[in-house]
């Protein structure tokens, strides 16, 4: 590096990363000074004292469950083995731990559920939207059914999803919670629209002469669509798929909520009824997480975007 | 000393590695009252160079002066008008010379203003058109609109950047032969830049060529001793203009890419493409 | 007006035929809009025609016609005996933009229409065949480089090998050089030239640049501005081949052919009723606006 490149590079990271950090000091300051002057039914408003200090009892409960949950299977093995070594043809139970969920495993649960609906959306939207690029007659017939249902809320669709679901999947398996499927599908079924709208406009807006020189060559319907269509609008689909997640990450916590899909929704909605003195605390660990692993979310999809885009245009 | 002088001018652009010259060494003299074009290709650094003269920006080498001062900051002293016409979409054609009046002759009266504005308005023959916005003119008016808003400023010298380039051809021919009349009359100081010869040949003193980037420099002038005024007409009898228009256009040619890797080592196939079916 | 006009030999069954072009647009409520109206042209096996006219005057259309890519309302347009209906890789199309696609690399770009055009060739003579048009435009080096990364003048030399490797009976070129710049618009001209000169094809090319359609073609057919566009005229052009740029503008006929050019272009002559069908045919003798001028 040249002298003016490293000077360059320094004068880029003061910026880029001083000035937010100095923001979000100043942001650290009027909070703690607002929260002091604000009582609640539940307390004092918390400030970024008391969430940091629920941040370390999280983790700390978290690591007090493990340890719990090993103990017991400890146990459990040692007591079945006694069991068989006393009477060979003795039945020996061996029953699951039964532990409330700790703060990660919601964590964990809130992903999982988000990428299925996330999943099923995107491959539905995907092919549709194509379709309805290529061919005008199915845009105008999914135009009307895609703008009434695109605004309508989670909190909407959930009683009519959980009834549904019920019905049809009466006996829920244990690996796959109704509250899991209902939270998924309520997901999907909100974060369906920006992938099948930006999928479509894609895939209308190529370019002609791509599509000209796919009729001169005289390809195929599906020739013209998987080395041509896709990966032109390659740049369009993965912005739709990338608003998509954040549509999905917002809708997730009040599905979880009401349909008490243990993930952080259901850890808000819990200690909002449990209404203890940490609750607010804990509820603004919530908060941050969840804005956290947004942002995340969006940096790996943002990543996966500009992958698609061909180097120099970078569309949406 | 010359009206506008270019002295060994270079511009770089880009960090460390990326650092590329646009321009090196640009020597220019331009007389008070000459009409010089400067000829060059897209991405040669023109519009670098329009830019420099105009005090937009500044070169990393060398000086540029307008009547003795350096020139550090762009001001009413230099007009320009580009490629793009550049006006306000919210104001009147009118409103868009009097933007530009009202606030350089603040010290005039409201009619003298008025009467200035009218004057460039009928110079550039859009009087009937003046209450109109640009979205309901055409392209060329709307170009007439932005060359009087530049004389308007009663600039020291003007600046066209490419000012035709977005016109089609009868437009382009009409504005060429309307710019040669409006320059005839006040004889203001002129730098064209241009990639087309014959608009240069029939506007300008003196065209200078703008050699291929990256490290654009100027080539040698040819001097237009074509007498005015000029039409298209007679150019193609004129064995002057033909003379001229060979030697820039064969200047050009000489930066062709000598050696093209077209020796085929490869033997093509003796194969026939299919008889594709008419549907 | 010399009723009695020969039809020169070579033009009497002609390799491409114009016959009686019409093509009208439908308007939302009104008149059609008659774009093209009774454009008649013919053009001899191996022939390089370029078509002049201003923006919008209805070339691209007849193009895009003779391409399959457009329909037409009357009339029609005969290549080799056989009337042109739809798109096909017979009729090779240069498009002005770079209609490469730029996530495939330069060979990708060309092999794709070799693989539909060649399906009975081996692999590796469909390989060979895209990398000789791929050096034939000189851009050997350039063979395996994503197309995102090339310039505009290295796209479109990409784009002239991936239709000279069709070996098409008719390669058809929309100001394939319009948007670059005076420079690469040379070279490139020369490079379509070298090729075409040794692969022997008929081509109709649209342009804007009265001296690359003086370069480049045998005939320089002009067009009426639209609507109802039609030929308004057509020159011809007896430049010796192999054509150097550099020779040909010293000729002596150069600056007249191009007078008469211009003349259409910005003399208004553009605006006039165009030539009757009859008097298009031959391209011996210039004919504007139905009078015969020897140029």
């Amino acid at each position: 590096m040249t002298k003016t490149n490293s000077e360059e590079w320094i004068r880029q990271v003061l910026f880029k990363g001083g000035i937010p950090l100095l923001t979000f000091g100043i942001f650290l300051l009027i909070w703690s000074r607002a929260s002091a002057g604000i009582q609640t039914n539940l307390g004092q408003v918390p400030g970024p004292g008391q969430v940091v200090e629920q941040v370390k009892s999280l983790a700390y409960e978290h690591m007090n469950e493990r340890q719990k949950a090993v103990e017991f299977y400890k146990t459990q093995k040692e007591r079945n083995a006694k069991k068989l070594s006393e009477d060979p043809s003795a039945q020996v139970k061996v029953r699951k731990y039964t532990g409330k969920p700790t703060y990660l495993d919601q964590i964990g649960t809130s992903l999982r559920t988000v990428f299925t609906g996330f999943l099923i959306a995107s491959v539905v939207a995907v092919p549709l939207g194509i379709l309805c690029g290529l061919n005008r007659t199915v845009m105008t017939a999914l135009n009307p059914l895609i703008q009434i249902f695109k605004p309508v809320s989670p909190v909407a669709w959930l009683p009519i999803v959980t009834m549904v679901v019920s019905a049809v999947y009466a006996v829920p398996k244990d690996w796959l919670p109704k509250s899991y499927v209902i939270s998924s599908i309520t997901v999907s079924l909100c974060c369906l629209w920006p992938s099948l709208i930006n999928t479509s406009i894609g895939v209308s807006s190529l370019d002609k002469d791509y599509i000209n020189v796919g009729r001169v060559l005289k390809l195929g319907f599906f020739a013209k669509v998987f080395k041509i269509v896709l990966p032109a609008s390659m740049p369009y689909v993965f912005a739709g798929l990338r608003i998509s997640l954040g549509v999905g990450w917002i809708v997730l916590i009040a599905s979880e909520m009401l349909a008490q899909n243990p993930g952080l929704g259901k850890f808000i909605w819990d200690e909002f009824q449990n209404g203890s003195s940490q609750s607010l605390a804990r509820i603004m660990v919530a908060v941050f997480t969840i804005g956290l692993i947004g942002f995340a979310l969006d940096r790996v999809m943002l990543f996966f975007q500009k992958l698609a885009s061909f180097g120099t245009e970078q569309r949406a | 000393m010359a009206f506008l002088e270019l002295e060994d001018v270079s511009k770089s652009y880009g960090q460390g590695r990326d650092r590329i010259e646009v321009l090196h060494g640009i020597d220019l003299e331009v007389e008070e009252g000459e009409f010089v074009a400067v000829l060059g290709f897209s991405g040669t650094g023109k519009t670098t160079l329009v830019s420099l003269i105009g005090g937009l920006i500044r070169p990393d080498r060398g000086s540029v002066r307008l009547n003795g001062k350096e020139v550090l900051n762009p001001g009413p002293h230099c007009g320009f008008v580009f490629q793009n016409y550049s006006l306000l979409p919210w104001l009147s054609a009118r409103k868009n010379i009097d933007l530009v009046v009202d606030h350089l002759f603040k010290d005039w009266t409201k009619s003298k203003r008025r009467d200035h504005v009218d004057r460039y308005l009928e110079m550039v023959h859009l009087s009937a058109a003046a209450e109109k916005k640009p979205r309901e003119l055409s392209g060329g008016m709307r170009q007439r609109v932005s060359v009087a808003r530049a004389l308007a400023m009663n600039p020291q010298m003007l600046l066209l950047d490419e000012p035709l380039g977005a016109l089609d051809a009868i437009t382009r021919a009409s504005l060429q032969a309307e710019i040669s009349k409006i320059w005839s009359r006040d004889r203001k100081t002129v730098v064209l830049v241009t990639n087309d010869i014959d608009e240069a040949i029939l506007l300008a003193d003196r065209i200078v060529p703008l050699t291929p980037g990256p490290r654009a420099t100027l080539g040698p002038i040819f001097t237009v001793s074509l007498p005015r005024p000029r039409t298209r007409a007679e150019f193609n009898e004129d064995p002057v203009y033909k003379r001229l228009r060979n030697d820039i256009t064969k200047y050009f040619l000489s930066f062709r890419h000598g050696t093209r890797d077209t020796e085929a080592d490869i033997r093509l196939p003796n194969i026939r493409p299919l008889e594709m079916a008419v549907r | 007006m010399n009723p009695n006009l020969e039809i020169p030999q070579k033009y009497l069954r002609p390799y491409l035929h114009f016959s009686d072009l019409t093509k009208e647009f439908q308007t939302a409520g009104g008149d059609p809009f008659v774009a093209v109206d009774h454009f008649e042209l013919r053009v001899a096996k191996e022939e390089f025609v370029s078509i002049i006219g201003h923006s919008g005057c209805g070339k691209s259309t007849v193009l895009m016609i003779v391409a399959g890519l457009e329909s037409f309302t009357r009339g029609g347009v005969f290549l080799d005996n056989r009337l042109v209906d739809g798109a096909a890789p017979d009729r090779g199309v240069v498009f002005q933009s770079p209609s490469l696609f730029p996530w495939m690399t330069s060979f990708e770009n060309v092999m794709l229409g070799v693989r539909q055009v060649y399906p009975h060739a081996s692999a590796s003579q469909r390989r060979d065949l895209c990398c000789y048009y791929l050096t034939r435009v000189g851009l050997g080096s350039a063979i395996h480089q994503r197309a995102s990364s090339l310039s505009g003048g290295m796209k479109q030399r990409v784009n002239l090998a991936r239709a000279f490797a069709l070996k098409p009976k008719l390669l058809l070129l929309d100001e394939p050089f319009g948007m670059l710049d005076s420079l690469t618009r040379a070279e490139l001209q020369e490079v379509l030239l070298e090729v075409w000169n040794t692969e022997k094809i008929t081509a109709v090319m649209i342009t804007h640049d009265v001296d690359e359609a003086l370069f480049l073609s045998d005939r320089v057919v002009m067009m009426t501005s639209g609507p109802r566009a039609k030929v308004g005229g057509v020159l011809d052009i007896d430049f010796p081949r192999p054509r150097k740029k550099e020779e040909v503008i010293e000729r002596s006929d150069y600056y007249k052919k191009r007078g008469v050019l211009i003349d259409f272009l910005e003399g208004g002559r553009s605006k006039g009723p165009g030539v009757p069908a009859r008097l298009a045919l031959s391209g011996t003798r210039t004919f504007l606006n139905g009078v015969a001028e020897d140029a």
